[in-house]
């Protein structure tokens, strides 16, 4: 009877969703991480590093400073081809291409990969010009297409409803919340495919905070989303799967209930719950 | 992830948690103290030690509703993950089956008020005696695993539940026949099976806490399965 009972509520569990938890296996991906170091001079800042990003998800990196998340997240739109020192080695695969091919244009990269950092970054330029720059770049000048995508960029980042009526003011005057919004509408105005976010919150107030976590948790329909953020209780709220880095490794990577709940590993578990390690 | 012996850097978040946990020690101790009075008044028809059970279930409660404070406290400014979370979540389940085992004591303190008058059938208090310490025995063994968050010692408790169950039944057939033989005893021979019935309780009460012990140390939910069935889902955990 009883073991009865006990297989009976396996099934249950099983219907009632808690067996189709997110599982890597069941996703399409976006990036692929094979066996990728990274040296900074001599010194190395990632240490063979496999990973897999899915499709259409929010993906955290979570990590003490240091460990090496946002040198990890530069390389998703190769912004360390910037700086000298830099040595790779290993895969870094965009819808199964590599990244750091020789036929790969940068610029082309970055459009599929855009990115959005700590500090709101617009340019001294009206908030219509902010989002409609790229566009402009790649010589688009027609005004109703450009209106267009100002409008559907804008609403996209939650903003247009508090922007509509000074599109054409400066957009320096806009609070740091705002501006964080506006560099996203920036961002997807050209229709990238992944979007990186690097603290894209640790300069905001809680509340400007809530409304760029919703606005992920809106995006991720159409883009897939990598951030990095120092606020684990952000990326447990936000993200579906969470990687936790320590000194340039990769130490447990999962879906994020259940690393938040149930990690795996000690490192992790110190780290979340705030212990010595 | 089992339990995580590391100090938080927060020293005074280690200290509430470790507060807390002595304090839902505290109440267990409280609680047993309350059953073994429970039992010992049923037995010897001590109308006062009866009546101190009753008058003290009060504290029990007085327990469970400030450690649910300390709780919430916690969730509510320390946010806790994992091994932490998974602490305040047990413990807020505990304390609710503690809180019932103390009011299971405390029913069968009545019922030791309402016998003691009676004529006193040896044979049934044997038998229930022998229920009782059987139950006060698992009701100690899984506070012991609880305070040592040590999962065989919990899965021990849990087949000693089962036997319990069974006991139960025994008696419940037991007295049945003695109603049948003699029904001037039945009003008496009811209060010594609602007793019997509390005991039963009590014993499915520290098993749950034995299944809280295995989610803290495991992070598996284990409940309502067989203890066969837990054994599994910790092996292939393993």
């Amino acid at each position: 009877m009883a073991e009865q009972q006990s297989v009976a509520r396996a099934i249950d569990i099983e219907s009632m969703g808690r067996g189709n938890k997110l599982n890597m296996e069941n996703e399409d991906i976006c990036l692929q991480v094979k066996d990728f170091n990274l040296f900074y001079g001599e010194k190395q800042a990632l240490h063979n590093i496999d990973m897999s990003i899915a499709k259409n998800r929010v993906t955290a990196f979570i990590g003490p400073s240091g460990c090496g998340k946002s040198t990890l997240l530069r390389c998703f739109n190769r912004m360390n081809d910037l700086i000298d020192s830099v040595n790779i080695n290993g895969e870094m695969l965009l819808d199964g291409n590599n990244l750091n091919g020789p036929s790969v244009n940068v610029a082309d990269l970055r459009r599929q990969v855009g990115m959005v950092f700590q500090k709101p970054n617009p340019f001294p330029k009206s908030i219509y010009e902010n989002v409609a720059y790229g566009l402009r770049l790649q010589g688009v000048n027609d005004r109703a297409t450009l209106d267009n995508v100002v409008e559907k960029s804008l609403k996209g980042a939650a903003l247009w409803d508090e922007v509509k009526d000074r599109l054409h003011e400066s957009a320096m005057g806009m609070s740091g919340g705002q501006q964080q919004r506006l560099v996203i509408a920036r961002a997807i105005a050209i229709e990238p495919e992944v979007l990186l976010l690097d603290e894209p919150a640790s300069a905001l107030d809680p509340l400007s905070t809530l409304k760029i976590e919703e606005l992920i948790y809106e995006l991720k329909d159409k883009y897939t989303i990598v951030i990095v953020t120092h606020n684990m209780q952000q990326a447990a709220r936000v993200s579906d799967y969470t990687a936790f880095m320590y000194m340039g490794e990769l130490i447990e990577f999962g879906a994020t209930d259940e690393l938040f709940t149930n990690p795996r590993k000690k490192q992790t578990e110190d780290y979340i719950t705030g212990r010595y390690g | 992830m089992a339990t995580n012996n590391s100090q938080h850097i927060s020293q005074q978040f280690e200290m509430e948690l470790q507060d807390i946990r002595s304090r839902v020690l505290a109440m267990g101790g409280l609680v047993e103290l309350q059953l073994t009075n429970a039992l010992k008044s049923l037995k010897t028809a001590d109308f006062e030690l009866a009546r101190e059970v009753i008058a003290n279930d009060h504290k029990v409660n007085n327990y469970e509703v400030s450690i649910d404070e300390e709780c919430i406290q916690i969730i509510a400014l320390r946010q806790p993950t994992a091994s932490d979370l998974r602490l305040i979540t047990v413990i807020l389940k505990t304390i609710t089956d503690l809180e019932r085992i103390g009011d299971e004591a405390n029913s069968i303190a009545q019922k030791a008020l309402n016998v003691a008058d009676s004529d006193r059938p040896k044979k049934n208090y044997r038998e229930l005696s022998t229920l009782g310490k059987h139950v006060k025995d698992i009701l100690h063994d899984a506070l012991d695993a609880f305070a040592r968050m040590d999962v065989k010692a919990a899965i021990a408790v849990a087949r000693e539940d089962e036997d319990v169950s069974a006991e139960y039944e025994s008696f419940t057939r037991s007295t049945v026949t003695y109603m049948m033989e003699d029904p001037r005893t039945i009003s008496r021979v009811l209060d010594l099976m609602w007793a019997a019935r509390a005991l039963e309780r009590i014993a499915d009460h520290s098993r749950n806490l034995c299944e809280y012990v295995i989610y803290h140390v495991e992070g598996k939910d284990v409940r309502h399965l067989s203890v066969d069935h837990i054994e599994k889902v910790l092996q292939e955990n393993s």
